[in-house]
């Protein structure tokens, strides 16, 4: 298990979780958590992702994705889980 | 499982707050590089160092990208060099070329800032430590990236007053020989009582001699998250602005914690320790003198800073110490003038001096730092004022440091830039009257009584 924390942060439009979705199938990633919420008016969505079955190495991944993010508007980054980890557990 | 405010609380730490882990530092012995040949010894040090930190700064970006952390800077810190040059130095230039090979490689490996260029003088000086201090004009003004400190006391030895009256005329003589770059060499010359071996900040940092040959250090920061925080609980009682200040202290150390532990395994270089310093930056809002602010006084040097700054220091370390099994280093509050935007304004409004800057030097991490004074500050003056903190450290047990920069040509009311991370400052007024007769005495003041505490 190699899990990633993925967020997409941004303006609400069609289609943001059916692209990112397809990109991620399309790399062999497995999701293993959707969750999603709107602060002050913007969409915030967060996946935990298994980075263990791709090929792709992680900068592939987040580049990938930034460009995906920028090309529909919206900024996603992509973030080990142990940041949050280690912040929010003790 | 991690949900989506704790993801969205760290991310808005990050982006909005100037959350960053402020430094890795890499620890390395020269020990096994002496030699009494110089360029053989040279050599050595360029060849151990490269070798020991030609990955630190890819891995260093690696686990800022994986995490999405800013890593603000990479550095190097070795063993002091008055010990490993002694054999093979013979003159002041000898000691400054050690000083440009460290330079050198520094650059060459990508690291920001290189530490060590040291003498630990807190009792007496060796003819190498004497050579090495009177080489730092030199060896400052032919580098860009060296720093140099020099330890002149401790609670267990006292003040070597002769080291401190001859740092006060080197300080001097490092803002002549820099005067071009508005005295910038000062901003890396720190002098200091209690230093402490694991320091991964510049300008202090040196590898002391009871560390293992290589080490991973790392400071974390973050002003601006505990302002954030402390906005939040306006008008609340010294309970939860301290129970608000030890939460947000843990979650930065903690994020300091992660990073040290992989840069440590990437590396392969042991873990030493976390650093739970909050440094400030000049950027809007990473500043320390904010929080004080926020904590409720006006400016930085209203009454009741001190007070302030006290409690704000130690809920830091209650936070951070839950947070890391190894807190080491300087470990506090930084007060430097420069680097902090509200400390600077508060030096414009006429709130803070320099008397009460020292003051809260008594409750707060290092001391009088980067304070830019007039450049005609007489060199017995600015002994004085380093005999002064000296003495804050030595009877408190506590590490103090000064890092003062009289800049050549200018005076009060003006203002110098140092640009980058050292920021802008305005000349502060120096107390005009002599200690001419007290520096000048010699010998040491002796260690203090370790009892009867009062």
């Amino acid at each position: 298990m190699n899990k990633t924390i993925i967020t997409v942060v941004g303006k609400d439009t069609v289609g943001i979780i059916a692209k990112v979705c397809t990109y991620l199938a399309d790399s062999g990633i497995n999701i293993l958590d959707i969750s999603q919420t709107i602060v002050s008016g913007y969409f915030n969505m967060m996946m935990i992702v298994d980075m263990a079955g791709t090929s792709k190495e992680f900068n592939t991944v987040a580049d990938d994705l930034e460009k995906l993010g920028t090309d529909i508007g919206v900024v996603i980054k992509c973030q080990r889980e142990e940041i949050f980890d280690s912040m929010h557990r003790v | 499982m991690i949900n989506v405010t704790e993801v969205i609380e760290t991310n808005e730490m990050i982006e909005k707050e100037n959350l960053d882990v402020r430094t890795i530092t890499l620890g390395i012995s020269l020990m096994d590089c002496i030699s009494s040949d110089l360029d053989t010894l040279n050599k050595n040090i360029y060849n151990k160092i490269y070798d020991a930190a030609k990955d630190l700064v890819k891995t260093g970006e690696q686990i800022s990208r994986e995490f999405g952390i800013p890593i603000v800077n990479k550095r190097i810190s070795v063993t002091p060099i008055a010990l490993v040059g002694g054999a093979a130095c013979k003159t002041k230039e000898n000691f400054a070329s050690i000083a440009q090979t460290l330079d050198k490689v520094a650059k060459d490996v990508g690291v920001n800032f290189i530490g060590g260029y040291s003498a630990l003088v807190s009792k007496g000086m060796t003819s190498a430590d004497r050579l090495l201090i009177e080489s730092i004009p030199l060896a400052l003004s032919t580098t860009d990236v060296v720093c140099s400190s020099i330890n002149v006391g401790s609670t267990r030895t006292g003040i070597n007053m002769d080291a401190v009256r001859l740092m006060g005329t080197i300080v001097k003589k490092t803002a002549e020989a820099t005067k071009e770059n508005d005295s910038l060499g000062c901003a890396k010359l720190v002098i200091f009582c209690n230093a402490p071996d694991d320091n991964p900040f510049m300008a202090g940092a040196f590898h002391g001699v009871t560390e293992a040959d290589k080490i991973i250090n790392v400071g974390v920061s973050g002003p601006g998250v505990v302002k954030t925080a402390l906005e939040k609980v306006r008008g609340e009682n010294f309970e939860v602005l301290c129970e608000t200040i030890k939460k947000t202290a843990f979650k930065v150390t903690r994020v300091g914690q992660l990073v040290a532990k992989e840069a440590s395994e990437r590396l392969g270089v042991p873990f030493g320790i976390i650093d739970l310093s909050l440094a400030p930056t000049p950027a809007i809002g990473d500043s320390v003198a904010d929080i004080l602010h926020e904590i409720g006084v006006e400016h930085a040097g209203a009454p009741g800073t001190t007070a302030a700054l006290a409690l704000l220091n130690d809920q830091v370390k209650k936070g951070g110490v839950m947070a890391s099994s190894y807190v080491g280093g300087l470990s506090g509050a930084f007060i430097p003038v420069s680097e902090d935007q509200g400390m600077i304004n508060a030096v414009e409004a006429g709130a803070l001096t320099l008397e009460k800057l020292e003051a809260m030097t008594c409750v707060c991490s290092v001391g009088l730092d980067m304070i830019a004074i007039p450049g005609d500050t007489k060199d017995t003056t600015i002994a004085g004022i380093i005999a002064d903190e000296m003495a804050i450290g030595m009877i408190n047990q506590k590490t103090t440091a000064v890092r003062l920069i009289p800049v050549i040509g200018k005076g009060v009311g003006e203002t110098v830039e140092f640009g980058g991370l050292l920021g802008y400052a305005p000349i502060m007024p120096v107390n005009s009257f002599s200690c001419d007769e007290f520096v000048n005495r010699g010998g040491r003041i002796p260690a203090p009584v370790h009892s009867f505490k009062n």
